[in-house]
């Protein structure tokens, strides 16, 4: 797999824009509050209206063959070269499915506690498209392989709603067409064409843009979690179709939708459910009906257009693939995947809230993908392991597992950010890391420096103790030295001592800066200004 | 070439003949004949799997079918050599992959000639709906020879090749043998691979053998047969030594006479025919058992939807993008798509496309394919019930009528389909068949057919040898009288 072209935290925060801002401090509710009230939080932006919104999100599965041929599903190889003749569905061809597939399937329904299908059925869903070469895609329809799950979200705005995923099945993507190579024809490449994707629908129980992408980022960073989908956007494996209604507050019935497929970033399904809210809104307030259609969202634009409308959809005549019997799934195998589940995103969240102390933020940034988290659990343990059971960074262990914290999300999350890094391929490891924070808990260097060796260490100078001997970065706690340096700053600033005894409590932190200056900064902080009120003293 | 596998095996190991000579015999016989029973004679391909075989012979080859020369029907993908499946849609399609019943045979050192005449993509019961012309019965070239294996049973009853390979989707294989006077077998569904295969109805598609006896075909099913990975519904059931079990005697076994199948439309002489084959079971010891398939008569109705519906979906990727034939000079896509279409398939393949769409089409889903499908189980569950209650085989006439006139059908799709009556039931049921010759009405073959329960194969071939142990219907050959 392509690694993605940055760290994901980062670069995926930076896609978050500012959005209308939302009114719940306006409205003087605290935020959470809502959570308490389902389905009231069209009141933050969309007047009286309930704005109704269902996702579904294709997830393109991690399996390095397809979904029901052997050809490689790896990404930008030359055209056609990773299509078989089952892609190609040339004649006589049959497909037979991957069980890795139905495996990540079923880690996705575990997490998302859903029901396992013990029987899921293969369909086809018949349409004639040049890049879908049987003419049909194999898709699941009727029985999909997991049902009734659900997925607790939190928004931005702090409160966290629960979210039904009515199911999620297994599909093969088509190929694509290409029209820009070729003068007045269409080129065809299949080496998409029968990756293996997941797709996951929720109920229509999101109620504003930013529950939508809430939702999204959540399903995201789960994917990844298990290890089930590498989450590119920008190469398709994880996309998203977003269904959109509105309807008047208090009604129960749904209003008519419409559907804005393939929205490639959080942004964009930000802005364009957005927009189609409120050109639904614009349209029944001005008396028009809402039709049924499919729409594409314009990014150059920020608006939706139709694409094509119910009356000339396709009818897909779905039914069963002869060519594929019943997926069986026995208990053994959900036993046994069960057995491999790792520790889900929100588990160790509450985890790291509960036992290591740390406030909501820290734990819910740590935990947006699994390395982060597991640099950070690695870090902890290097710290423990080094000096056992003493806190050892010079701290409480929760004061240590919130200095780990401070750290991974501070001066690590910078450096990989600035390098377009991900966090797997960080150039300071849990270890060496580890080792730097020891000193500063021992005193050796202070916090200050040690942003130096750091980003010494990124650099590939060396571990901590190296960069600290071969720099002379020793932290001076000798106090016949520090007291020299002191005397020497007195001696030199007469007036700014004079109007220091004189009542000027300011000054102390020019003192403070003159004798880090003198020290170069290697002065251990807490000794120089106990020293310094000493000798300032009248 | 009148002779069985076994004797032709002998006669190579005995080096009266070469496999060299018997395929050059059989190409000439091919390119004399003029039943229009084969679309593709490969010359050098098959020259080259012989001189293969006589090696292997000459190296003491255990294999029963090496060097036995045959012929494909047009269904089946040969790496190199074109499959046309009938249509002038796969015209000049030349597959780059063996199906796995063609790389079976190959592996058992028997030597493919070429490619039978067929029914386009599988679809008829005479042979007539052939992009490269209709096939000649050879008891009577001014009739069919049933289809859509027709070229395959044309072939081998003129004694072209001794056995070829065939499909059955509702009969294909079953009723050509029996309009040809020859043995046809169809396998349990599962039983033998569809990779490679040109899907027709995918759920109901089972490879087979058409050849003068059922010995022949208990070898040469020894040799296809058998799970393949490609094929998911392959099914992964020991394959039985069919041909050691041929000797089982017919002592005590009980055989169920299908009430139905002697329905109105049979005609008398071909009732009497099987009437009198079943009092040959009898006398060797065989019961013949009363039973009744209460929804036999559903049968077509049911098969006539599921079979297009199938096909609709399964003919969709012939759309001239990747390859097959394309209209010339396409306007837009949808003209592509249109022309290419309706040029590349013919009638019927087209109406079964028009009436599978509409089965599967949102409104009419429930009422047609649904309910098809609830008719299948009704229909399976009627056998099983039989089976159950303590027959092992049951018995009826392959088809209505003996081969009937080129063209008597051909613009009466309802009529045709009728005749298919028997057959396609058995199809539904997933279950293994052969039909056997079991005598002559009006100077033309009649067929036999004997069913089994699902996998086994050994036990019907064993009935069907035993009785042709005792007749030698299965040895007339056209022009010798009948």
């Amino acid at each position: 797999m392509t690694p993605s072209p940055g760290p994901s935290r980062p670069s995926m925060a930076s896609e978050d824009p500012s959005r209308p801002s939302m009114a719940s401090g306006a409205l003087g509710l605290l935020p959470g509050a809502l959570g308490l009230l389902p389905g009231v939080s069209h009141l933050t932006s969309h007047g009286s209206w309930q704005p109704v919104i269902g996702l579904e999100i294709h997830a393109q599965l991690s399996c390095s063959s397809k979904l029901f041929s052997g050809a490689s599903t790896t990404y930008g190889a030359e055209p056609n070269t990773h299509a078989s003749v089952i892609d190609v569905a040339l004649p006589g061809t049959l497909p037979v499915p991957n069980r890795a597939a139905l495996d990540k399937a079923i880690r996705f329904g575990l997490a998302v506690g859903a029901q396992i299908a013990p029987h899921s059925v293969f369909a086809r869903k018949n349409y004639f498209y040049p890049d879908l070469p049987k003419g049909y895609q194999i898709s699941q329809y009727e029985r999909p392989v997991v049902s009734a799950g659900r997925l607790s979200v939190r928004v931005d705005d702090g409160r966290t709603i629960e979210v039904e995923i009515q199911r999620a099945h297994l599909e093969e993507d088509a190929g694509k067409s290409v029209h820009d190579a070729f003068h007045a024809a269409t080129g065809i490449d299949l080496n998409r064409s029968g990756t293996p994707l997941l797709e996951i629908v929720s109920a229509p129980v999101l109620h504003s843009p930013a529950e939508a992408v809430a939702y999204l980022r959540t399903v995201h960073t789960l994917v990844r979690w298990l290890g089930i989908c590498d989450g590119n956007m920008q190469e398709g494996s994880f996309r998203c179709d977003a269904n959109v209604s509105v309807r008047r507050s208090g009604e129960t019935k749904l209003g008519t939708r419409a559907e804005i497929k393939n929205v490639n970033s959080f942004r964009f399904v930000e802005k364009a459910i957005e927009y189609e809210i409120e050109r639904q809104i614009r349209a029944l307030e001005n008396g028009e009906s809402i039709v049924q259609e499919t729409r594409l969202y314009d990014a150059a634009h920020h608006r939706t257009r139709p694409m094509r409308s119910k009356e000339d959809a396709d009818d897909y005549r779905y039914f069963p693939d002869p060519d594929l019997p019943p997926l069986v799934v026995a208990a053994a195998d959900i036993a046994a995947i069960r057995a491999t589940m790792p520790e889900l995103p929100a588990e160790r969240r509450a985890r790291y809230q509960a036992e290591l102390g740390l406030p909501e933020g820290d734990a819910e940034q740590l935990c947006v993908d699994r390395a982060t988290a597991d640099f950070f659990e690695a870090l902890l343990a290097a710290l423990k392991g080094a000096a056992p059971g003493s806190g050892a960074a010079g701290a409480s262990p929760h004061g240590q597992a919130k200095i780990a914290a401070n750290w991974v999300l501070g001066e690590l999350a910078a450096a990989q950010n600035e390098a377009a890094l991900p966090i797997e391929a960080a150039r300071v490891t849990p270890a060496q890391l580890a080792q730097l924070l020891l000193r500063v808990g021992d005193g050796t260097i202070s916090g200050k420096i040690a942003k130096d060796v750091f980003a010494a260490m990124w650099r590939g100078e060396g571990d901590a103790d190296t960069i600290i001997a071969a720099r002379g970065l020793r932290q001076i706690s000798d106090s016949s030295a520090l007291e020299a340096a002191i005397d020497a700053i007195l001696a030199e600033f007469p007036k700014p001592l004079a109007d220091y005894r004189a009542g000027n409590d300011k000054l102390l932190q020019f003192f403070v800066g003159q004798a880090m200056k003198r020290t170069k900064g290697q002065a251990n902080p807490q000794q120089l200004n106990a020293l310094l009120r000493e000798k300032l003293a009248p | 070439m009148s002779h069985s596998i076994a004797q032709l095996a002998q006669a190579l190991r005995a080096r009266r003949t070469s496999s060299a000579d018997l395929a050059r015999q059989a190409l000439d016989a091919a390119r004399r004949s003029t039943l229009n029973a084969t679309i593709t004679l490969d010359d050098a391909a098959a020259i080259a799997a012989a001189d293969r075989a006589d090696r292997a012979l000459a190296a003491g080859s255990a294999s029963p079918l090496c060097g036995i020369p045959l012929l494909h029907k047009d269904i089946f993908c040969t790496h190199g050599t074109r499959t046309t499946c009938g249509s002038r849609m796969l015209e000049n399609f030349v597959p780059p992959y063996d199906a796995t019943v063609v790389e079976r045979l190959a592996g058992a050192g028997a030597v493919a000639i070429g490619k039978a005449n067929m029914d386009e993509f599988a679809m008829g019961s005479s042979n007539e709906n052939s992009f490269f012309g209709p096939v000649r019965n050879p008891w009577d070239a001014t009739r069919v020879p049933g289809g859509s294996s027709g070229g395959s049973a044309a072939a081998v009853a003129a004694g072209i090749v001794p056995f070829a390979t065939g499909t059955d989707t509702g009969g294909s294989i079953r009723q050509p043998a029996a309009f040809c006077g020859i043995t046809g077998l169809k396998p349990t569904y599962g039983r033998v691979s569809r990779w490679g295969m040109v899907a027709f109805a995918s759920s109901l598609d089972c490879g087979g053998v058409l050849a003068r006896s059922a010995a022949d075909c208990a070898e040469v099913l020894r040799a296809v047969a058998g799970h393949d990975p490609r094929d998911a519904t392959s099914m992964d059931v020991a394959a039985d030594d069919y041909v050691a079990a041929l000797s089982t005697s017919l002592k005590g076994i009980r055989i169920g006479v299908a009430r139905e199948y002697f329905g109105a439309g049979v005609a008398p002489g071909v009732a009497a025919v099987v009437r009198e084959a079943l009092a040959t079971f009898e006398r060797h010891g065989a019961v013949l058992v009363d039973i009744s398939l209460a929804h036999a008569e559903l049968a077509i109705p049911a098969y006539y939807v599921i079979a297009p519906a199938e096909a609709s979906s399964n003919l969709a990727r012939y759309d001239g993008v990747r390859y097959g034939h394309r209209c010339a000079d396409p306007a837009s896509l949808e003209d592509l798509y249109t022309r290419s279409r309706a040029e590349g398939f013919g009638a019927e393949v087209r109406r079964r496309i028009l009436v599978g769409t509409y089965a599967l089409s949102a409104g009419y889903f429930d009422a047609y394919y649904l309910r098809a499908q609830r008719v299948r189980r009704l229909i399976a569950n009627d056998f099983s019930g039989a089976f159950a209650a303590g027959v092992d085989l049951i018995a009826g006439p392959t088809a209505p009528t003996v081969a009937f006139k080129l063209g008597e059908k051909s613009d009466d799709p309802l009529a045709m389909y009728a005749a298919d009556v028997n057959t396609v039931a058995v199809n539904l049921a997933g279950l293994p068949a052969i039909s056997v010759p079991a005598g002559f009405s009006e100077g033309l073959p009649v067929g036999l057919q004997l069913i089994a329960p699902a996998f086994a194969e050994t036990a019907l071939l064993a009935a069907a040898h035993q009785f042709q142990q005792a007749t030698d219907w299965h040895r007339r050959v056209p022009g010798a009288g009948a």
